[in-house]
């Protein structure tokens, strides 16, 4: 099969289990067609990296017409909908971005598209590879298990309309403008997957239709409408200015200049999908969505559009003054959301918080632009992807159980739900221990920031993030682990599909760094190679060290398994109280009080409060600087 | 590059050398504050004596945590010593120290879950000092291998004294002496009892006590890196060192965690700032 054909089918496949869902009637049916997709979407994937991964960038000449023109006609219809959405609850802000966005792609495509010449509509590269199993295999597995999830959810949410066939439908659609997204070459393509990313998240976000989620969604509309008409006004400036020049490859060959301004203005956008301050709000608000969602956007979509193309276009920022702005705005996004994340109590804002940080890392990196910031760049998307889906799918399992999504009632999930805690652990030693992916990451990104010039600056501001990231996670996990007095196993029956998405996740956390050496040598270092012509490399010995830590981390746990004799067991010391065996004790006046531990979360430190309009105040300043810059250095030269 | 002989003999020997600076420090500790103090071996004795005693817990899985804590700041001073990356022997360190930290959480104990979290703070506000350091090494001697720092000719020191003068002051957290033995202190007590040690007892207490000593070493070795240029110069440079923190040990009051937190981040801020900027600027 070529290539392209096995492209073509990534991007419409995933179309017709959406149009599926829309007609099942049965859990069933829905079952084994979702079950059935993700297997077909896995066994393509794979066969493309078999077949494509060692061929270097291959691009195709897709005819533009007519394909261009429905994509016109789609994205018409989509601005039509969102001016009704915009209307019926009255959101101005959105009503005013739609209608200026589509005056300008109106104009675009009314006094430029003719003129617009592009030779390749689509292409392939290893990066698109590694993107494309990301999106492929963690939003498959996701989708499975939403099976389970979405069930229970609307069993503990009668209040809330079952409208799962519109809920599958468009995670299918989602996954599809992924991938069409990291396949496009022509940017007008791009442009289009973009934007319904931009409405398959306002629809998700808003599922449940309660007033905070279509608050919510309305807050992720409108961020995202901002980033799509930077994009739009790239475009057009591509017209105009850039001579038509719409090809991605063009862009990346033409030379600094001419590209920077359109680069600026993408990559403005995408900093709005990833939501780098001050845009963070809409995808900490995003979590009141079912947690596929949350997962999905996360994970494998939505944000990992904005990063994708920032570190497309990196080579275009690489030593420019809007290049070193971009990064200030990830470094930073990176040190304060890490913050913020200590002094969150619910699960899902950590988790939100922290992908938040780790994008700002993906855009510090892309931003400094050399080939090993690049490499740190596209595994820290590897790894984030991997170990947040585990972590935000275990949250929800554990969810449906405990009623909870706070931290503080997660003590004794070990013992509570043995499993789940585990999977849990796995996640959130993969996002920062060593040798974890994450981590290592970090490593790589350190090295790259020393070499580049300024990168001093980064890397200090690294060691701080890093350190608080130790904080946040460790309390969390010592929360979980801890062996509590009440200790009940309660966790029944996990649902099959989300059991299956958990022990796979966690197994490609496990595997992924066990193999990170080949994935490094085989798809993200010849992609350097052509891109940067140099590559960078962990040594031998470091690759050794690294995966006896790792051997070490999966062998010492089966010790618990080894016969031991047993010790003798005493309460934990209570300043010399009388305690009952439930850790129950007499307080003052004689009640009875029983022993709670909370953790720590600094709120007078790095409270939200506090750091996040620091944050939105600066990054906004240096975004209006490195979209300035880079006009002044498009006008100039 | 990575050799194995060096780690087999820290391996060996560092117990024994940091069992030996555990006892100097206790015997001058003892003469600052006028009392004469305990024979040199004596931490030697009462190690011995804690493998002999019943092993006590509050549930089984905190013995597991502590071997792994014992087994990753053996691996820790080990990849050090072999020579290895300084980046990736930091990480092991913090990996070592999550796992003590873990294993106070288990036992769900007000005192050793107040003794985690503190620990956990300590861990936040040494670490970006600690890998300023290694980064400093780097640009002044273009690796990251220890081997290659150690054997250095260029007088580290001299680059980067600031990122040295850092260095020394969050030593004191991770020697865990005063003002900073916050999360738990080798004096007899403290307001929340033994902290992070509280509810190990016996055979766990002694293996932490052990990786402590395997710690003390590495983190000496950490200090001659800065004089690799001189053999002789760095023995005293960490004698002094040494001598200092036992000073300063006896000579200052706990500090809340607050204070320690924030004064670790300025001195890592500014010195950090200040030492890579004139680096950077001046070409190094």
């Amino acid at each position: 099969m070529e290539i392209v054909q096995l492209l073509l089918f990534l991007i419409l496949f995933p179309l017709i289990p959406a149009v599926f869902m829309l007609l099942v009637g049965k859990d069933t049916e829905r079952n084994w067609i979702v079950k059935l997709s993700a297997l077909g979407i896995g066994a393509v994937l794979v066969y493309l990296l078999v077949t494509g991964s060692n061929k270097g960038t291959l691009y195709y000449a897709i005819g533009s017409e007519p394909i261009g023109l429905v994509m016109f006609a789609i994205e018409m219809a989509i601005a039509v909908f969102i001016l009704y959405m915009g209307l019926r609850y009255r959101n101005s802000l959105v009503v005013a971005l739609i209608v200026l966005q589509t005056m300008i792609m109106i104009a675009f495509e009314a006094m430029y598209a003719g003129k617009v010449e592009v030779q390749y509509n689509l292409f392939i590269d290893q990066f698109s590879i590694i993107m494309a199993l990301i999106i492929g295999i963690i939003g498959s597995l996701i989708c499975v298990y939403a099976l389970g999830y979405m069930k229970h959810f609307h069993e503990h949410h009668p209040s809330c309309l079952d409208r799962r066939n519109q809920f599958f439908c468009i995670l299918f659609v989602f996954i599809a403008a992924m991938f069409g997204l990291v396949f496009s070459n022509n940017i007008v393509w791009v442009y289009f997957f973009w934007e319904i990313t931009t409405l398959s998240s306002f629809l998700l976000i808003g599922y449940t239709k309660t007033d905070e989620a279509i608050a919510n969604s309305f807050t992720a509309l409108w961020m995202n409408l901002i980033g799509g008409v930077a994009f739009s006004v790239a475009i057009l400036s591509l017209a105009t200015l850039g001579g038509g020049m719409m090809g991605l490859d063009q862009l990346l060959a033409s030379g600094k200049v001419i590209a920077l301004i359109p680069a600026a203005l993408i990559g403005f956008a995408g900093l709005t999908k990833a939501a780098q301050l001050p845009f963070s709000s809409w995808l900490v608000g995003a979590m009141v969505a079912p947690t596929p969602v949350s997962a999905l956007l996360h994970s494998s979509t939505m944000v990992k559009a904005g990063v994708y193309i920032i570190v497309r276009l990196a080579p275009i920022f690489q030593g420019t003054f809007s290049g070193y702005a971009l990064a200030f705005v990830g470094a930073i996004t990176f040190l304060l959301a890490s913050g913020i994340a200590i002094s969150q109590t619910n699960a899902k804002r950590v988790l939100a918080y922290s992908t938040i940080a780790n994008l700002g890392l993906v855009v510090a990196c892309a931003g400094i632009g050399t080939y090993e910031a690049i490499w740190a760049a596209i595994l820290l998307i590897i790894f984030h992807a991997i170990s947040k889906s585990l972590l935000f799918m275990a949250v929800g399992t554990a969810e449906h159980h405990i009623f909870s999504r706070d931290i503080e009632n997660m003590h004794g999930l070990i013992n509570r739900m043995p499993r789940v805690a585990a999977m849990m652990v796995i996640g959130i030693a993969g996002m920062f221990l060593a040798p974890f992916g994450m981590l290592i990451s970090k490593w790589v990104a350190i090295r790259a920031f020393i070499d580049a010039p300024l990168g001093f600056v980064f890397v200090i501001i690294l060691a701080f993030g890093s350190a608080i990231t130790v904080f946040f996670w460790a309390k969390w996990m010592g929360k979980i682990i801890s062996v509590t007095p009440d200790s009940e196993n309660i966790e029944g029956k996990v649902d099959r599909s989300e059991w299956m998405t958990l022990v796979s996740l966690a197994g490609l956390s496990i595997i992924t760094t066990f193999i990170f050496p080949l994935i490094s040598t085989f798809l993200v270092e010849p992609f350097l190679l052509r891109n940067y012509g140099a590559t960078a490399q962990l040594g031998q010995y470091n690759i050794i060290i690294m995966i006896m830590m790792l051997i070490l981390l999966v062998v010492l746990p089966l010790s618990v398994l080894l016969p031991h004799k047993k010790h003798k067991h005493v309460m934990p010391y209570m300043g010399g109280r009388q305690t009952t065996p439930d850790m129950r004790f007499s307080g003052s006046l004689g009640i009875r009080r029983q022993m709670e531990l909370s953790n720590y979360y600094l709120e007078n430190i790095f409270g939200e409060k506090k750091l996040k309009p620091l944050g939105t105040y600066l990054c906004a300043a240096i975004i209006v600087i490195m979209l300035a810059g880079a006009f002044a250095t498009g006008a100039f030269l | 590059m990575i050799s194995i002989v060096w780690a087999i003999v820290f391996i060996l020997l560092a117990p024994v050398a940091g069992g030996l600076v555990a006892g100097i420090d206790r015997r001058i500790t003892a003469r600052m504050q006028g009392r004469y103090g305990p024979p040199i071996l004596q931490p030697f004795y009462d190690v011995g004596k804690l493998f002999e005693k019943e092993h006590i817990v509050v549930n089984e899985t905190q013995i597991f945590y502590v071997i792994c804590y014992f087994i990753f700041m053996v691996f820790t001073g080990a990849l050090f010593f072999s020579g290895a990356d300084l980046l990736l022997t930091i990480f092991s360190l913090t990996l070592a120290q999550i796992f003590l930290v873990l294993g106070a959480y288990v036992t769900y104990s007000p005192y050793s879950h107040i003794g985690a979290e503190r620990e956990l703070i300590q861990i936040m506000a040494y670490e970006p000092m600690v890998i300023l350091a290694a980064v400093g090494m780097f640009v002044v001697t273009k690796s990251f291998n220890v081997s290659d720092i150690a054997s250095s000719t260029i007088p580290v020191v001299l680059f980067i004294p600031g990122i040295f003068l850092g260095f020394l002051y969050v030593l004191t957290i991770k020697l865990r002496k005063s003002p900073f033995d916050i999360s738990t202190s080798h004096h007899a007590h403290q307001e929340i009892v033994k902290g992070i040690t509280t509810e190990f007892s016996g055979p766990s207490l002694g293996l932490i006590e052990v990786a402590h000593w395997y710690e003390t070493i590495f983190l000496l070795g950490f200090v001659y890196l800065f004089f690799g240029f001189n053999p002789v110069l760095a023995i005293i440079a960490i004698t002094v060192v040494y001598l200092l923190e036992i000073l300063i040990d006896n000579t200052n009051a706990r500090v809340k965690w607050q204070l320690a937190l924030k004064s670790s981040w300025a001195i890592a801020a500014t010195f950090g700032v200040v030492n890579l900027g004139v680096l950077y600027l001046t070409g190094v």
